[in-house]
């Protein structure tokens, strides 16, 4: 694992690196011009959005019903990528629909499940920060309630209205265009996969720390 | 199964004497339900006339947040008389304390609603009267829904010191579903020609909801909760 890892990373940044040449080789949608482009960092960053909260939502059942302390590493490392990422998402979004609707902000099924998801993940980071101890149990099962919940809000705000294009235009686009946006949502899960080990290493090596600590202070 | 619902009904019974001795939270509950109801409005209504749907709107979101505030004080009262850790360590199954605080919590937000409902009918001119049972079960599935999901948090997040304001944060993100079908389903019944169609729809996809959540309370209710609390 260690020696993929700045494979990984090389690989990642030459696709980072290439992904602006083909982004802007690819050609200009018809009806919304430029500021069409801003797809090829919004979808990849929901890509990876909806995977890091998966990944957190696994990991936090693991963790539940195992007490492995490497899952809830896990957890935390893909609940903040979510929010990360999410934010990227929330952040594109608006600016691309002020073009094409006309507005900032749409009250649409999939916008208001993305939000409502991306709320979930941070009340999973606020509970986290400030819950005290035992707050890791307590946000696993938010984690899992979280997962669990993202039908139904889309099932919910799906009744109530829908405005966004469908995400099967995604398989449909024109090859030139379609071509960017597949480098660019490699790019964006190799640069998650990357980020998530990063992270879930890192809370390893804190909770391997505070174990020390906690060893230290019985001994003396 | 029998011994099951029997300690079920002896959390609910424990819960409602020591409510009924001081009825705290029922009073708090409903004045804060009423101050809701009064403070939304100003924005909801605009030259005597208020603006569509806003009796559905008001009634879902008095009944939320007076419910984050009953769920809150139900736990708050174990914590402050370390009784959490008794009822924890007490011989019975861990899923039926839970169903038993779920079905004390119920209990007062019904009363809370009893209240709050002809009020809301009466001010916002909202037409409760012409779907009755419609009405109530809407709000008896939302109120499950909503209950099931606050009475598990509350109990996980009594150990935490930011539990009042973690509380909120958690719920109402993962209660959108609920209060989005609370709120369209009963805009539909009090509309001038009430939709049962779409009541019934949102009826359903309330019970899916209910069915789902309080499947994963159980589930994970022991795990959340063990290591004491």
């Amino acid at each position: 694992m260690k020696k993929l890892f700045p494979a990984g990373v090389a690989i990642c940044a030459v696709l980072f690196a290439y992904a602006p040449i083909a982004i802007g080789r690819a050609p200009y949608e018809s009806t919304m011009g430029l500021v069409q482009k801003i797809f090829y960092f919004h979808v990849p960053s929901w890509f990876a959005m909806f995977l890091a909260t998966f990944v957190c939502g696994i990991a936090g059942v693991v963790f539940l019903f195992t007490r492995r302390r490497a899952a809830d590493a896990v957890a935390v490392a893909a609940a903040e990528l979510a929010v990360l990422f999410g934010l990227l998402g929330l952040v594109t979004g608006p600016l691309w629909a002020r073009k094409a609707w006309g507005v900032w902000w749409q009250w649409d099924a999939r916008l208001v499940t993305a939000l409502v998801l991306w709320l979930i993940f941070a009340a999973y980071l606020l509970l986290r920060k400030y819950g005290g101890p035992g707050s890791e149990r307590l946000a696993a099962g938010v984690a899992l309630f979280g997962m669990a919940n993202v039908p139904f809000v889309y099932w919910s705000v799906h009744m109530w209205r829908t405005i966004h294009p469908l995400t099967s235009v995604v398989p449909t686009l024109p090859r030139p265009l379609a071509g960017p946006l597949w480098l660019s949502v490699a790019a964006f899960l190799l640069l998650f996969v990357l980020l998530l080990g990063m992270r879930s290493r890192l809370e390893r090596l804190r909770q391997a720390l505070d174990d020390a600590y906690l060893t230290l202070e019985e001994q003396s | 199964m029998k011994h099951f619902l029997a300690a079920v009904g002896l959390v609910v019974s424990k819960d409602l004497a020591i409510e009924w001795r001081s009825r705290e939270i029922v009073y708090t509950t409903v004045f804060f339900a009423l101050s809701c109801v009064l403070v939304f409005a100003f924005g909801f209504v605009k030259e005597n006339r208020q603006v569509e749907d806003a009796a559905a709107a008001i009634l879902w979101i008095a009944m939320a947040f007076s419910g984050t505030l009953a769920i809150g004080r139900t736990f708050e009262r174990e914590r402050q008389n370390e009784t959490l850790r008794a009822l924890l360590a007490s011989p019975i199954d861990r899923p039926a304390l839970y169903l038993g605080k779920l079905v004390g919590v119920l209990v007062l937000l019904a009363a809370v609603q009893c209240l709050i409902v002809p009020l809301v009918g009466l001010m916002f001119g909202g037409r409760f009267m012409a779907h009755p049972a419609f009405v109530v079960a809407l709000l008896a599935l939302g109120s499950i829904g909503f209950a099931a999901v606050g009475t598990l948090f509350a109990a996980m997040l009594l150990r935490s010191r930011s539990r009042d304001v973690l509380l909120p944060i958690v719920l109402y993100p993962i209660t959108v579903p609920v209060i989005i079908a609370g709120v369209r389903g009963t805009a539909a019944l009090l509309q001038p020609e009430p939709d049962l169609v779409v009541a019934r729809s949102w009826g359903a996809m309330l019970l899916c909801f209910d069915v789902v959540f309080i499947t994963l309370a159980l589930w994970t209710f022991d795990a959340v909760m063990s290591d004491g609390a």
